[in-house]
């Protein structure tokens, strides 16, 4: 007898859109501080072109010994170094603004949950709002640990800013009450690990492309300047593999549990632990491409850029299970809330 | 033999290799595509039956090469079948390797500690001999240790940590083969039968009551039996929907028994919460309507009749069944009454009727009668439809229950109500329980073989250089990560400084870290 709570539902899709702008606006900061600020490495191999890059002003200095090879440089000549100083402040403040977005969005999750009185997410919508609020918090964790790459966070707020969007307008389902097949607590359970899994290899995916781009620059000889001017402020191209590859490690076996859940749960409610269903199949299909790229990185020939392609591959995988899949293909998983 | 004996090491070894592993993963994931994007034969069969017509000599192609049914076709149980071999030839050389690595004494310290990517210095006063005691305290009880002694009087220690990765990494792979013989065991083992019930009626499991029934081959070949429970009766389905007819329940409430001379017990069956019974799972699989009619038949005879009627929309359940009414042989004088079930009824113009919701609300029953010969052409049919190449219609009515439609030749329907029936499914899979602990220790396995970091460590421990006894004692340490790295520098640099403080320095010395460098 369960209805839906109409002005909660409103209060939530307000929040929801409320989100996405201030995310926007700490992406723009961001930018402004990837852009405008200095970045320099220890690593002497790739010293000499980033020189020339960092900017007339002389060589950029380093602060800190962080044990990850970047660091914002504070350059303490005057003119230069007010814009870095600028920037800072403003990476600084796009980190708050973050933090605001992300309490609005985890807002906007839980309001939808009371609207809909179960765990919101059950359709595609909630599913991609849920997952990109993971996206985000893995994002601050890891600023958590390592503050010095913060001006990546670009690199992940456009993705999310991207999905909510879509999922906002072409995924967006109003809130509705669950139906017979959903009322498990294996939802909260398998669509949890699911949507922390998949939001974490996305982050896996954003620091493989950097690494392939940055990978790109150091072995071409000549700096083309306009594309690469970017590549020659990311970190260096080991530890964003290295990254990617940590994040894969933390990620792949959640993912196996999740689908074991899944598998539990399928049992229960289909009458069977595994039974080809589109969407399990596609599954199945990520988890022999990520355990691939886990071989591959420790496969002579296969080490670097091909493991690399891999992990884009998996992630093609993903996006296509979760826009594909659900969308136009039709089984049992067909939740999209889309009609 | 030598001959012979040659290619096939080769092929083995070829075949072992990780490279053609990875090869084969991929090929199963690419395999696997198919089956996602075409219909598959053992989900849906009239869906793979309509495409094949639809798609002619392309459509039997694909079916030719197994496109309709890839998970159990030939070329992918050769991949992973392949990949099996793979894995099981490329295991036991690593289980052997591993065995004999847990046997052995970790590696004697090379000679130059500061050549190692992490490697660091630093003095005490305490004698060389106290100080490795201290240094095995301080190293803790994580890693394993052996101590030597050098030519030249030094004393080392040997320690190396992160046995559990590689061992986790075999439990993961051991467990995924056991895994996959469980599944085929499973499928040895396995049954599954569907059973419509009405509302008041019920079965017991046998194979022969069942509507659908998919052996495995052993159950097939009659080695498995059912179990020989019964479900005594289906005494109430309900189907709750709410206010704006979103479906919020569906609850078979039912009387059973374990075995023949068991008691019987009651419980609710509801869609998530299969009834467990000696070894099998009965399942609330669908749902739908039975309408009971009351015939006057030609002959003067009355029939009542309650008939299983499937919904033809899954939304609406507007739902189409027959009834089938004998009369004397011969005679042609046989009633068939194809209807549809409107449980919400609405009218569509035409006399035609749709449903606007699968909720009850003064249901209406449209029949098709006819009269003549029920045993047509003799084909085979759907029970629920009727042969009607050998009758005519005599009349068509749509009825609300009480109602009565009267018809030439003394015949006459009426509507008289409807009971629930639900679709059960008894499914039978012995392995399952073994499957779940083998992928849980898959799990642990590669939580294992992810997370747990491989070092090694040397410390050398010797009297300063000239051998002068009231010199302090000089520590070299030099350190691997020997799997993926992680930040071994910074915890190098942690380790390092537990090793000195363990040496209780008589003045402070400030230790040098060597160049800080991963190896991944």
């Amino acid at each position: 007898v369960s209805g839906i709570n109409g002005s909660a539902a409103h209060l939530s899709d307000g929040l929801f859109t409320t989100a996405i702008a201030v995310y926007a606006l700490a992406m723009v900061g961001y930018t402004a501080e990837y852009a405008f600020g200095r970045v320099a490495r220890k690593t002497t191999a790739v010293a000499a072109p980033s020189r020339e890059l960092v900017g007339a002003g002389g060589p950029a200095e380093v602060t800190g010994s962080a044990p990850d090879d970047v660091a914002i440089a504070t350059s303490k000549q005057p003119g230069r170094g007010q814009t870095g100083r600028w920037a800072q402040r403003i990476g600084r403040w796009s980190v708050v603004v973050t933090v605001l977005g992300a309490l609005v969005h985890a807002g906007s999750i839980a309001v939808r949950a009371i609207a809909v009185d179960a765990v919101p997410w059950s359709n595609m919508y909630e599913f991609a709002s849920v997952a990109g609020l993971v996206g985000i918090l893995a994002f601050l964790g890891v600023l958590w640990k390592l503050p010095a790459l913060r001006y990546l966070g670009g690199f992940v707020l456009l993705p999310v800013i991207l999905m909510m969007f879509l999922a906002g307008t072409v995924l967006y389902s109003k809130a509705q009450p669950l139906v017979p097949a959903l009322q498990s607590y294996w939802l909260a359970i398998h669509v949890t690990l699911v949507s922390i899994a998949e939001g974490a290899l996305m982050t896996s995916a954003v620091l493989t492309v950097l690494y392939l781009v940055k990978s790109r620059y150091d072995a071409s000889r000549i700096k083309s300047e306009r594309l690469f001017n970017l590549a020659s402020k990311l970190p260096s191209a080991e530890t964003l593999d290295k990254g990617a590859y940590r994040v894969v490690a933390f990620a792949f076996p959640l993912y196996t549990i999740a689908i074991i859940c899944g598998a539990i749960w399928a049992e229960a409610a289909w009458g069977r632990y595994w039974g080809w269903d589109p969407k399990e199949t596609w599954a199945f299909i990520v988890w022999v491409v990520y355990a691939g790229y886990l071989h591959a990185r420790a496969t002579a020939g296969w080490k670097g850029r091909a493991a690399a392609w891999i992990n884009l591959l998996g992630f093609g995988s993903i996006t296509f299970n979760f826009l594909v899949v659900n969308i136009v293909v039709s089984g049992l998983h067909s939740y999209a809330g889309l009609s | 033999m030598t001959v012979l004996l040659r290619p096939l090491r080769m092929i083995w070894r070829r075949l072992t290799a990780m490279r053609t592993a990875l090869i084969l993963l991929f090929l199963l994931a690419v395999a696997a595509v198919p089956g996602s994007l075409l219909p598959q034969r053992p989900l849906n069969p009239g869906k793979t039956a309509s495409y094949i017509k639809d798609h002619g000599a392309w459509g039997r192609f694909l079916d030719a090469i197994g496109m309709f049914d890839v998970f159990g076709s030939v070329w992918f149980a050769a991949i992973y079948l392949l990949l099996f071999v793979s894995l099981v030839g490329c295991l036991v050389p690593r289980i052997r390797v591993h065995a004999r690595a847990l046997m052995r004494k970790p590696l004697p310290a090379p000679r130059n500690l500061d050549r190692l990517p992490e490697s660091g210095r630093f003095e005490t006063s305490a004698m060389p001999g106290d100080y490795a005691t201290a240094a095995r305290d301080a190293l803790g009880r994580r890693w394993r240790i052996e101590q030597r002694e050098e030519a030249s009087g030094a004393l080392t220690l040997s320690a190396e940590k992160g046995y559990t990765r590689e061992t986790g990494n075999l439990i993961f792979h051991i467990a995924l083969l056991v895994s996959l013989v469980l599944v085929a065991i499973g499928r040895l083992y396995t049954y599954e039968g569907q059973i419509i019930v009405k509302q008041g009626d019920g079965f017991c499991n046998a194979v022969f009551n069942y509507d659908s029934w998919k052996p495995g081959r052993f159950a097939a070949e009659g080695k498995v039996r059912p179990a020989p429970f019964c479900i005594d009766k289906l005494t109430k389905f309900t189907a709750t929907y709410t206010s704006d007819g979103e479906p919020e329940e569906f609850r078979a409430d039912i009387r059973y028994r374990r075995n023949v001379d068991a008691p019987q017990q009651t419980t609710s069956i509801t869609v998530n919460h299969p009834l467990r019974l000696e070894g099998d799972r009965v399942y609330l699989i669908n749902h739908g309507f039975a309408p009971s009619i009351t015939v006057h038949m030609p002959d003067g005879t009355v029939r009542h009749d309650t008939q299983v009627f499937i919904p033809s929309d899954a939304t609406t359940f507007l739902s189409e069944g027959a009834f089938s009414e004998l009369g004397r042989d011969g005679a042609r004088q046989d009633i068939g009454i194809s209807g549809l079930f409107a449980p919400s009824p609405v009218d569509e113009g035409n006399g035609k009727i749709g449903s606007a919701s699968p909720q009850v609300n003064d249901p209406e029953l449209s029949v098709f009668v006819y009269r003549g010969d029920l045993n047509g052409s003799g084909l085979p049919h759907s029970v629920y439809t009727i042969d009607t190449s050998k009758m005519h219609k005599i009349g068509a009515a749509n009825l609300r229950i009480g109602q009565t439609k009267h018809l030439p030749g003394g015949v006459s329907v009426t509507f008289d109500g409807w009971v629930p029936w639900a679709s059960l499914q008894v499914s039978h899979d012995p392995a399952q329980g073994y499957l779940l602990v083998s992928a849980l220790a898959m799990v642990i396995g590669l939580l294992a073989s992810l997370g747990v970091r491989r070092r090694r460590v040397w410390v050398r421990v010797g009297p300063a250089a000239d051998g002068d006894p009231g010199s302090p004692t000089v520590v070299t340490v030099g350190g691997l990560a020997r799997s993926d790295s992680g930040n071994f520098t910074t915890e190098f640099a942690g380790l390092l400084e537990r090793l000195r403080a363990a040496g209780t320095p008589a003045e402070r010395v400030p230790t040098s870290i060597g160049a800080g460098k991963d190896e991944g």
